[in-house]
């Protein structure tokens, strides 16, 4: 475990000092590396550890998004303020949610069912609502300055992002130890038995929704003052849910590193053949390669690829209990 | 007063009757046994038990308080707590952590559940499984778990569902003498048994059920020489016995 920790502390260091020597276009993968890190770690929250599958997570993004601007716009809020309004807004949405399925016993496809309705009915009232810029959507005139979350380089934008994954990190490390998230990881196991062992199930299902969503949504300030632009089928869609779920999937679900190494498989891949595919005339083709990863993934790496670098790193990390 | 009372306690799925008009009571210490054939209702009794079913008539009183509409933790704080005939560990956890999860029943820290839990795994002897995932243990050991679980959360009442079936005779023996142990500490043990050794060594009294009702109550040795028991459940070599 030790040597796990030191490893992770190299890491770490070296993160910090890579923007000395890297470009400005690889340091804008670093960031979307680290954005889609924390998303598919709030996610796993939710779905890897407490077994709840929400396939609507887009939905959290766009309310902590919209909320952040909103607030920006008409309370002169900053966004470092606005956001965790935001995170409280998509907190009690996913506490709804939560209250529909759970309080009903909706399992497996039914849940998830219900995220996706909630977040496509989340995304139409947005697309047709003026406040939110309607069809057009919302482009955001920056006005730079650290208070207001908007800088002119990528620099700043790296170690807020990396701030995030790192925040994530010691979130999950936290539950992972706590009453909280053993009660979790009992009921993703074998609901039945948690619950008869004391532990009550719509409870911590709820607690794990609202850690879960409200996590997601401060993505969503991080989205609107880094890229300027917020449009409902873009960030708001079913493909974005999906594009949050496949990290944490391919790096391996309820475990605290699997989301940030499935993001530095796939993202790099992502954003280098979406800028490519897209020059040559093929966008959405980057979708077609996800595909067929992602089946790769599951063939060869059931648990994620996490479960395989244990394995391989093993000798490496020797003295560390195997969990 | 006694620990756990049902009053004509019924539960119907659609027509049938799995349990109909079951009345008992259980005093503080005793252990009692529930045989009957398969479909009797046994399982389904301890579903409504333990809140898992909302019974459909009758009551059930467990310390003196009339249970309604309780989830199962909740009779799992009061102190109801039962195994499950098909046995549910946490596979992808540790032995020690599925054990530990059942000790923060009765606490939050995690420090003082592992404790806990480790005195708990060395009583019915998992000790030397408590690193080894659920998933590697084999029926038995399985069982035991069930069995560590369900002591961990500190009950007052442990409801047994089967715990010796599938078990070899040697392996049955010990688990007696475990549950008598158990029942010296003060636990109060309502078994569900087929295999008959482990009714007739345990229980204090037994009682049978067959079609959801029950057909007979009183001490083991006289139950099963009871006519209607023995065509029932028991079978023709118990009628000479």
């Amino acid at each position: 475990m030790r040597k796990l920790y030191l490893f992770l502390l190299l890491a770490f260091l070296i993160l910090l000092v890579l923007p000395k020597v890297m470009s400005s276009y690889a340091l804008g993968i670093f960031i979307m590396i680290f954005f889609y890190a924390y998303l598919g770690q709030s996610w796993n929250i939710l779905t890897g550890y407490t077994g709840v599958i929400s396939l609507g997570h887009s939905l959290y993004v766009g309310i902590g998004a919209y909320m952040t601007y909103l607030l920006t716009l008409t309370l002169g809020l900053p966004p470092w303020i606005g956001m965790w309004i935001g995170g409280i807004c998509a907190g009690a949405v996913g506490l709804v949610i939560g209250f529909f399925g759970f309080r009903f016993g909706l399992k497996g496809v039914y849940f998830v069912l219900l995220t996706i309705s909630f977040a496509e009915i989340g995304r139409l009232i947005v697309l047709h609502l003026k406040v939110f810029g309607s069809f057009q959507g919302l482009f955001i005139t920056p006005h730079f300055s650290a208070v207001n979350f908007q800088f002119k380089d990528n620099v700043p934008y790296y170690y807020i992002a990396l701030g995030y994954v790192v925040f994530s990190l010691i979130v999950v490390r936290l539950l992972e130890r706590s009453k909280i998230g053993r009660y979790m990881v009992a009921l993703r196991e074998e609901e039945e038995a948690a619950e008869s062992l004391g532990v009550d199930v719509f409870k911590y299902k709820m607690i794990a929704i609202f850690i879960s969503a409200f996590m997601t949504s401060l993505a969503g300030a991080f989205y609107t003052n880094y890229l300027y632009y917020l449009h409902p089928s873009t960030m708001m869609s079913m493909a974005f849910s999906i594009e949050i779920i496949l990290r944490p999937i391919i790096g391996g679900m309820g475990t605290v590193l699997g989301p940030v190494i499935g993001s530095f498989l796939i993202t790099p891949l992502a954003e280098i053949s979406r800028t490519y595919f897209a020059k040559a005339g093929y966008e959405g083709l980057h979708l077609v390669i996800y595909g067929f990863l992602l089946v790769a993934v599951v063939l060869f790496f059931p648990r994620g690829v996490i479960s395989y670098m244990k394995k391989a790193l093993s000798p490496l990390l020797s003295g560390e209990k195997s969990h | 007063m006694p620990l756990l009372e049902l009053k004509k306690v019924s539960k119907n799925f659609g027509g049938l009757k799995a349990v109909s008009q079951v009345s008992f009571s259980l005093e503080k210490g005793e252990i009692l046994g529930i045989i009957g054939p398969n479909g009797a209702g046994k399982t389904t009794l301890f579903n409504t038990l333990t809140g898992f079913y909302k019974p459909d008539e009758g009551e059930i009183w467990f310390e003196g308080e009339k249970l309604i509409d309780l989830k199962p933790h909740q009779i799992c704080k009061k102190g109801m707590v039962r195994t499950f005939q098909i046995v549910k560990p946490f596979l992808e956890l540790t032995t020690l952590d599925n054990v530990m999860i059942a000790a923060l029943n009765r606490t939050k820290h995690i420090h003082e559940a592992t404790e806990k839990a480790l005195r708990t795994i060395e009583m019915v002897g998992l000790k030397d499984k408590a690193q080894t995932l659920a998933t590697g243990l084999t029926l038995p050991h399985r069982k035991r778990l069930e069995l560590a679980r369900a002591l961990a959360t500190e009950p007052k009442l442990l409801l047994l569902d089967e715990v010796m079936a599938g078990l070899t005779p040697t392996e049955v023996d010990e688990l007696i003498r475990l549950l008598k142990e158990i029942n010296r500490q003060g636990i109060t043990i309502l078994l569900i048994e087929h295999v008959m050794r482990g009714v007739m060594a345990l229980s204090q009294r037994v009682i049978v059920l067959n079609y959801g009702e029950k057909i007979a109550e009183g001490v083991p040795e006289e139950v099963v020489k009871n006519r209607q028991v023995i065509d029932a459940y028991l079978g023709e070599e118990f009628r000479n016995a």
